[in-house]
């Protein structure tokens, strides 16, 4: 530590270097390059508008997915198999529960991005998870494609 | 008309203004409880109970002064001006961040111990006192200084009230911390820029006199700035200054969307 002439003690950025002195730490704190490590990309701006807009389409999707999935024609007991099969041979199920599954999809993923980056400290930890969490969401993503698409309502 | 004169047997008065009215002063006992925290002895925080005998219409800081003075000479805190001026004491008071010297003892429910402690999401060094750095380094980092292109001009720049009243409201700022510091995002994440840094920044964009915005805007349209803003309003209720900030944040969110498309 730092003492002046008349014995104040200045902060510098290694304040307190003495071994005995105890600090309480935040997580994450600012640093002189934190404003350094620009991306100059729109990608922040672009992620939080998709948010808003995929949040406003979800509404309806997943409002009118719950009433005729859950309560309409006596709801949850009457979906079976053939069920299933009768909504995907129309094309404008298919494509609602398309835009469904990647709008929420993707709206989960990214507000599970906001949440490890607002809960994991260590860089580590935030990497691996974020990989994680790419990795769980193209696997469902193509799963559900697939399913949507090579949908077979004969199979043995 | 008669001389007024002292009639006890006029209309009853309140207590309270009796009091108020003869200078009297009802004393009150309260309880401070400060989260003390002594870097030479322990690593952790301990919670402090101490008594004193107060007017209620004094001011918080006027009970942590009477602590250090009167009972406790170790109890660190920053104060400098005790008039909301220099933004120094900025603290939570019962979970609340406020300035001590702008809050009153009587308006932090002096029946129950009144809580202080450091505010969060900043080193705590000791007691009340925090490295205020990063937080510092944040508003660096936004430029908030006049930024132009050419010869100054030889008079003032000349601005309209109208061009005034676009960023009036962000000039107020004493950078107390207390918007930052009650901040969620920033808790978790310090490395977000915070709402003080925004508010400073918006002081500059929304300034017809400057030519900086854009660059301002791009820093701040990256990983640690606005879009990191959860519109908590937590900043707005803490601001002692009465700052719109999360309107302030919200205005910097839109000339960014609408800055090129
Ligand atoms: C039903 C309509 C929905 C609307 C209107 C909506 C809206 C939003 C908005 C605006 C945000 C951003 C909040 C912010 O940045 O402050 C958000 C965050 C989030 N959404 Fe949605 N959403 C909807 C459905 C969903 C669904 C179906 C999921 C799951 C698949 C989901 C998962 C999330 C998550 C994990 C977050 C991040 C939470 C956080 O920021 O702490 N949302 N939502
Ligand atoms: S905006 Fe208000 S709360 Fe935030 S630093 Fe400035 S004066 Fe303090
Ligand atoms: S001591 Fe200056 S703002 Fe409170």
């Amino acid at each position: 530590m730092a003492t002046d002439s008349i014995g104040n003690v200045e902060l510098t950025d290694s304040t307190p270097t003495d071994a005995t002195a105890f600090l309480i730490e935040p997580p994450r704190k600012r640093t002189k390059t934190t404003a350094g490590r620009r991306s100059r990309t729109n990608f922040e701006m672009l992620a939080w508008l998709f948010m808003r807009l995929s949040g406003i389409v979800l509404v309806f999707l997943v409002l009118g997915h719950l009433i005729i999935q859950l309560v309409l024609d006596g709801g949850v007991s009457k979906i079976s198999f053939a069920f299933v099969a009768g909504r995907w041979a129309s094309p404008f199920w298919q494509v609602w529960d398309l835009l469904m599954l990647w709008l929420a999809m993707l709206h989960g993923a990214n507000g599970m991005r906001t949440v490890i980056n607002d809960y994991a400290e260590r860089p580590n930890t935030r990497f691996w998870l974020k990989v994680l969490l790419v990795a769980a969401t193209v696997f469902t993503v193509a799963l559900g494609t697939l399913v949507i698409f090579t949908f077979d309502p004969n199979i043995s | 008309m008669s001389t007024p004169t002292i009639d006890e047997t006029a209309a009853p008065h309140s207590a309270a203004l009796d009091a108020a009215e003869s200078g009297k002063v009802e004393l009150i006992t309260i309880t401070l409880r400060i989260r003390r925290f002594n870097p030479e002895e322990h690593p952790d925080a301990v919670w402090v109970d101490y008594q004193l005998t107060v007017d209620p219409k004094e001011r918080v800081l006027d009970a942590i002064n009477r602590v250090k003075w009167e009972q406790d000479g170790t109890l660190t805190y920053r104060r400098s001006c005790a008039h909301g001026v220099c933004g120094s004491d900025a603290m939570r008071i019962n979970g609340k961040n406020r300035l001590a010297c702008k809050t009153l003892i009587k308006d932090v429910n002096p029946e129950k111990p009144i809580t202080i402690e450091a505010i969060k999401g900043m080193t705590v060094l000791k007691d009340l006192v925090v490295d205020m750095d990063p937080f510092f380094q944040a508003y660096r980092d936004v430029m908030p200084f006049l930024i132009t292109k050419g010869n100054a001009p030889t008079r003032e720049r000349i601005q309209s009230e109208e061009d005034v009243q676009r960023f009036e409201d962000t000039t107020k700022c004493i950078l107390c911390a207390a918007c930052t510091s009650s901040c969620p995002v920033f808790w978790n994440d310090g490395q977000y820029f915070g709402p003080a840094a925004i508010v400073n920044a918006h002081r500059f964009i929304f300034d017809s006199r400057d030519e900086g915005a854009e660059q301002r805007l791009e820093i701040l349209n990256d990983r640690e700035g606005v879009w990191r803003c959860r519109t908590t309003f937590n900043c707005t209720d803490a601001c002692p200054r009465g700052i719109e900030v999360t309107k302030a944040i919200q205005e910097v969110k839109r000339a960014l969307l609408t800055r090129r498309y």
